[in-house]
């Protein structure tokens, strides 16, 4: 094998400029392909990573996936009297016993949950009125299920322990109501309830519409000013493995009636989207190496053709058909290693130059680094697709130069 | 002397819309240590015959003894492996290989065959070189050879495995007399030390010098 090498080599060392312009191919594909492609799998990692830590893993929310079947029909399942025009009891929305159902997912393993209540308010000041989502939490839990504590640029929602009529808002409520920490606020309930609180904490996310769009309230008093009392709207489940969530969620569903929602199944459409987005990058990054692949295709069929001589008197000294097959796959192999040796660290180059990029999305607050996945994965995924595209496009004019008949050849002379 | 190499009714024929006979029905033996010309007209099959006899082209009818072995049977590689073994060849252009220096292709036959080590193979190159008086162009590339410099080495890359058979075509046909008669002088040499040799050669000069010579007319072995 290694005299196949050596043939091998020499043959590409004859001819520099059409090896190395090959081997630009292969190296800037490799570099473009490994780029893209981590810059995607970055921005893919990154908006999950998002997904996972500030929302909920499971979201079990005061609904139904199939309404409930009338208590009449419940006693009475093969029942032979026919009930008609039952009228309900209204009810105050919620989750009902939210307190035994809690008892009952707490001792799931992995599963922290918190019980919630959201609901629309106004908040009031200073002849200003501004809509927002009210947040009825724990304050003592809300750490274990939301990331809102690190979030906070001015006080802590621990201060909402110590005083029940605090309130949390984001930066840019303060901003457009021109509110600081210790300030009182009014908040004004569409039951018609309203409260005075005092504003503890102040948080930032980077995301405009949530920082002017939440506050955090202890729930007791949510409860109180939606006149929706002993009621929660959501139970908040974190997980410790987030990549479980749609097993566990199925699961609480069974066990409890109320509709578990994973953080999956709740951005289906942005993952189908991330899936189809993977899809076009990754062929429009493969177009570029099978290009480059073609140049190499070209190279090895240019030094078959020139080669049908000495291919003949290799054969003539006894060379097997394999032998010289085996040459010039060498060939394409030697091309395929070198420009992924060599477009590897380009790839890397180029990535750590778009990290050093920095961007203000539109919406956001905060200037942001491009993501970029530094994962086995796209180099393993670069390489193997660089070297593959080569041994192909080496193997049509190998197959070609194997078949060579070199009495065909030296008949011909000089 | 042993028979090194024997056709019985040794038939080449192109097929196609005219088909045409290369070789027909060729009787030849060739003894161990024989320096035999082939000699014929231009068309007349020498060439053909010389690819027969070096199992470069395969039969249409009609059977090669090797060493007392028939080869008609023999795959591809088997055939592959007396080439390197047992043949050395030498063509009317030199055929060296381009990118690589004179060393490095007398080096290369042995190196496939792969019985010495790589020092062994060196030195056995450099030898043969030498003996050729091509001791100061060994690290030279073809282009940067003569022509008869060039045949030289590819004399020396036909000995380099040590063979039973040396089959030369037209060995002398591209060179200047000066060349021409040196490349002569060098396998009458060889034939004197015992190889077996097989020329094809148009020069009738040269063929006087032989052992035997085989006229092919048409294809045919002419009476001797």
């Amino acid at each position: 094998m290694r005299l196949l090498i050596f043939i091998a080599l020499k043959h590409l060392l004859a001819r520099k400029r059409q090896s190395i312009v090959s081997l630009l191919g292969i190296i800037l594909g490799v570099a473009f392909f490994l780029a893209i492609a981590s810059l995607m799998r970055g921005s893919e990692k990154d908006f999950i990573k998002r997904l996972v830590d500030n929302s909920p893993h499971i979201t079990i929310s005061d609904e139904f996936r199939n309404p409930r079947r009338q208590p009449a029909l419940l006693l009475y399942p093969h029942g032979a009297v026919e009930i008609r025009r039952v009228k309900p009891v209204t009810e105050i929305r919620g989750i009902r016993g939210y307190e035994q159902i809690l008892k009952q997912i707490r001792p799931m393993n992995g599963v922290i949950a918190s019980p919630m209540l959201a609901g629309q308010a106004l908040v009031s000041f200073a002849g200003k009125d501004l809509g927002v989502t009210l947040n009825g939490m724990i304050p003592a839990e809300i750490r274990n299920v939301s990331t809102i504590e690190k979030y906070m640029i001015d006080g802590t929602i621990d201060d909402l322990l110590a005083n029940p009529d605090g309130i949390v808002i984001g930066q840019e409520l303060a901003r457009k109501l021109a509110l600081v920490k210790g300030e009182n606020i009014t908040v004004s309930s569409t039951a018609g309830q309203s409260r005075t609180f005092k504003i503890l904490g102040i948080f930032r996310t980077g995301r405009a519409n949530y920082d002017s769009g939440q506050a955090f309230v202890s729930l007791k008093r949510v409860q109180a000013l939606l006149n929706r009392p002993n009621r929660i709207n959501s139970i908040v489940v974190k997980l410790q493995d987030p990549y479980q969530a749609r097993q566990v969620a199925a699961d609480i569903e069974s066990r409890i009636g109320y509709k578990s929602l994973s953080w999956q199944e709740a951005s289906e459409d942005l993952m189908n989207t991330l899936i189809i987005r993977n899809t076009i990058m990754y062929t429009v990054v493969s177009a570029v190496l099978i290009v480059a692949a073609f140049g190499i295709y070209n190279v090895i069929s240019t030094v078959v053709m020139e080669k049908l001589r000495d291919i003949s008197i290799l054969k003539s000294m006894g060379f097997y058909a394999r032998d010289i097959r085996r040459i010039f796959l060498i060939q394409g192999i030697l091309l395929g290693l070198v420009g992924t040796l060599i477009g590897l660290p380009l790839g890397s180059a180029i990535m750590s130059g778009m990290m050093q990029i920095r961007f203000k999305p539109p919406g956001a607050t905060e200037i942001i680094q491009m993501p970029i996945d530094w994962g086995w994965l796209q180099f393993a995924i670069a390489s193997a697709f660089a070297m593959t595209a080569s041994i192909l496009a080496a193997l049509l004019p190998a197959r070609k130069a194997a078949h060579v008949q070199p009495v065909d050849i030296l008949r011909g002379g000089s | 002397m042993p028979v090194v190499l024997k056709t019985t009714q040794l038939t080449r024929r192109l097929e196609g819309e005219v088909p045409v006979t290369l070789v027909e029905n060729a009787d030849i033996e060739i003894r161990q240590g024989e320096f035999i010309v082939i000699t014929g007209p231009s068309g007349s099959g020498k060439s053909s015959l010389l690819y027969l006899l070096g199992l470069l082209d395969v039969p249409t009818s009609g059977q090669i003894w090797l060493n007392g072995t028939e080869t008609s049977s023999y795959s591809e590689d088997r055939l592959a492996d007396i080439r390197l073994a047992e043949l050395g060849f030498v063509f009317q252009f030199h055929f060296l290989l381009p990118e690589f220096t004179a060393l490095e292709n007398v080096m290369l036959p042995m190196r496939r065959l792969g019985k010495l080590s790589g020092a062994k193979i060196r030195k056995h190159a450099e030898e043969l070189l030498d003996s050729l008086g091509l001791a100061d162009q060994m690290h030279k590339l073809p282009r940067q050879l003569s022509g008869g410099q060039s045949q030289r080495v590819a004399i020396a890359r036909a000995l380099a495995n040590d063979p039973l058979l040396i089959l030369a075509d037209e060995p002398t046909g591209n060179l200047d007399t000066a060349s021409s008669a040196n490349v002569q002088k060098i396998l009458k040499d060889l034939a004197r030390q015992g190889r077996t040799i097989a020329v094809v050669t148009h020069d009738t000069h040269f063929a006087k010098t032989a052992d035997r010579v085989i006229t092919i007319v048409d294809g045919k072995i002419a009476a001797p």
